[in-house]
């Protein structure tokens, strides 16, 4: 393989070129958006279009994160997947555990049971979970987007997570236990350390959950503070429909922390997504 | 939060208690470590779920005085009667006839290309997957505005640069262009998922079974066909089917850009019940489209199954 002949170096250019076109296709829409965002409202409905705008401004920047408040919903979308990553990563682990290493009555009617839930759509039971939220007092409530999305959370990082637990040696668990070494010490001080790569793999999914989510939050979040990011952005567009660059400038801001995790944590995004899809 | 305490858990035992409770308090371990975790999925999505079916048997009152009367199954009857209904499903049949076979042949043929070496192969793996870890809010945004009718640049492209059309069109204001935009949105957001999964999968090809097919003297297109394709058949049937499941729950897109609209023509199954829910307050209806839609998404996957999953020996 030391020597390729000049037809195999012309596939590999074709490849690329193909490959990359694509690849450029892909990442346009975003390219338009940030352009966009950068552009003075005069210049955003102009034709041609600009792709590198020839006046850039960072006023719609300026004008989203104080005006429009989207500190304070930044801030907001931070602390609802924050504290659903927490809830979610500990009692997850926790179930996993159990699943992983005990027998125990009812094991088998538990694990169906979750892997029902797992089946079914969030948004079918859209309704009764409006009900519940409301006589829970947890509509308008930031806690209550919390509440909601670790539960609707947990069984899927539950199965994430209990396969990991199943590949650690039960020879260290017997270990730990000869020298006395409680479930409690044992699940802190051998389980969770040897599953760091699958608890980021968990902390990332469940995370980027919460901050994307939109329906749940747009139904039963109703006081303008409360918004989070993608409520916030759909309602800048809601309300001041043409105004594009600061709609597109609001946006930039919220997929910024996305992309930034994206790029330092690629590799537990790619085992995240083909999580339990390639079994050939 | 009150869902993590349980009665179960006593801090570590000391080593002199009697051997019995010892044996008890093993028992009750794995319960202490399930119960919290549960009990949140049981409040969340297990009890809710049970409700929905029972709230579906109602005409449902919004308002805590009145009260609710059970109807038994006319919420499903209505629903089955209901134009508007089966307008949103063939709504969504139209994007999944789009999308399901647009996110499969693009995902597969870029995995096949970032499947050999070359440069840039990380760089662009990273690139399709942009759209899939981004906002369904912030790209169905960005949708609208490129499929603006005056001043969106798809119509400036067909228009202006490649003269395929000769006026624009009013993409988002009816209901063929409107489901057409919604697809592109969907292709062009899944495809970068469906790479991956296929990418995964090629990887596990066995590269001496290709070598011996071009040693055979058959050629890339008759390898991809004859090796790589069977060896991840699993993995096809299985993008396929969640890419179904995904299809029928297209929502948010639908709802930013058309908004259902013009007149429900662009109305989609969750557009729709979340209109009867939210708009016109019918719970019970809501709930029955719900479980209608979960029975449709049912038998569909069902069949899919039985129908490419048959030939477990021998076959193609």
């Amino acid at each position: 393989m030391a020597v390729t002949s000049p037809h195999q170096r012309l596939t590999t250019w074709l490849r690329f070129a193909l490959a990359g076109g694509t690849a450029l296709l892909m990442i346009l829409p975003f390219v338009i958006m940030l352009s966009t965002s950068f552009k003075p409202q005069t210049f955003i409905l102009e034709m041609p279009p600009e792709l590198i705008p020839s006046e850039p401004t960072l006023n719609n920047y300026r004008e989203a994160w104080t005006e429009s408040s989207f500190a304070s919903y930044f801030l907001n979308s931070l602390y609802v997947a924050l504290s659903t990553t927490f809830i979610v990563l500990l009692l997850s682990s926790m179930m996993a555990y159990a699943f992983a290493r005990f027998e125990f009555p009812g094991k088998k009617l538990a694990f169906v049971a979750l892997l029902g839930g797992l089946m079914i759509p969030g948004i079918i039971t859209i309704v009764p979970a409006f009900v519940l939220a409301k006589s829970l007092n947890l509509l308008d409530s930031l806690n209550g987007l919390t509440l909601f999305y670790a539960g609707g959370a947990v069984a899927f990082m539950t199965f994430l997570l209990r396969g990991f637990f199943e590949k650690v040696p039960i020879a260290l668990d017997e270990a730990m236990t000869i020298d006395g070494a409680g479930a409690v010490r044992r699940f802190f001080h051998l389980y969770l350390p040897l599953s760091r790569p699958a608890l980021a793999t968990a902390a990332i999914f469940t995370f980027l959950g919460a901050w994307d989510e939109f329906v749940w939050a747009l139904t039963v979040i109703n006081d303008p503070e409360k918004r989070t990011l993608p409520v916030a952005i759909a309602a800048l567009q809601g309300q001041r429909a043409t105004e594009w660059g600061l709609v597109f400038a609001a946006s930039a801001i919220a997929i910024l922390p996305v992309i930034v995790v994206y790029v330092i944590a690629q590799r537990q995004f790619m085992a995240g997504a083909t999580a339990g899809a390639v079994k050939d | 939060m009150a869902t993590t305490t349980t009665p179960a858990v006593t801090p570590a035992a000391p080593p002199t208690r009697p051997s019995t409770r010892r044996g008890r308090r093993a028992a009750l371990t794995p319960y202490a470590f399930l119960l919290p975790g549960f009990a949140l999925f049981c409040l969340i999505v297990a009890y809710p779920l049970a409700r929905s079916f029972q709230i579906s048997l109602y005409d449902w009152a919004v308002v805590p005085t009145q009260a609710s009367t059970f109807i038994g199954l006319d919420n499903y009857v209505r629903g089955i009667q209901d134009d508007q209904f089966w307008l949103s499903m063939a709504n969504a049949g139209v994007y999944l006839a789009i999308t399901v076979p647009g996110q499969v042949v693009i995902g597969l043929a870029v995995a096949v290309l970032l499947d050999a070496k070359m440069p840039g192969r990380g760089i662009f793996r990273v690139l399709f997957y942009v759209p899939v870890i981004t906002s369904w809010v912030v790209v169905a945004l960005v949708f609208k505005y490129l499929f603006n009718t005056d001043a969106g640049v798809v119509n400036w492209l067909l228009v202006e640069v490649f003269h395929v059309a000769d006026a624009n069109i009013a993409w988002l204001q009816s209901r063929w262009p409107g489901l057409m935009a919604v697809s592109v949105l969907g292709v062009w957001k899944g495809v970068g998922w469906a790479m991956v999964i296929f990418l995964a999968a090629l990887t596990g090809v066995r590269e001496d079974l290709k070598e011996a097919a071009a040693l055979d003297g058959a050629g890339a297109w008759h390898r991809f066909v004859n090796v790589s394709l069977p060896a991840i058949r699993k993995t096809l049937l299985f993008v396929t089917v969640l890419l179904v499941i995904g299809g029928f729950n297209v929502f948010i897109s639908v709802l930013l850009m058309t908004g259902g609209g013009p007149a429900g023509s662009t109305e989609v199954p969750l557009t729709y019940m979340y209109r009867q829910a939210f708009d016109f307050l019918d719970f019970g209806y809501s709930a029955a489209l719900s479980f209608l839609l979960a029975i449709a998404i049912v038998a569909v996957s069902y069949t899919q199954f039985k129908l490419f999953d048959t030939d477990e020996d021998g076959g193609s």
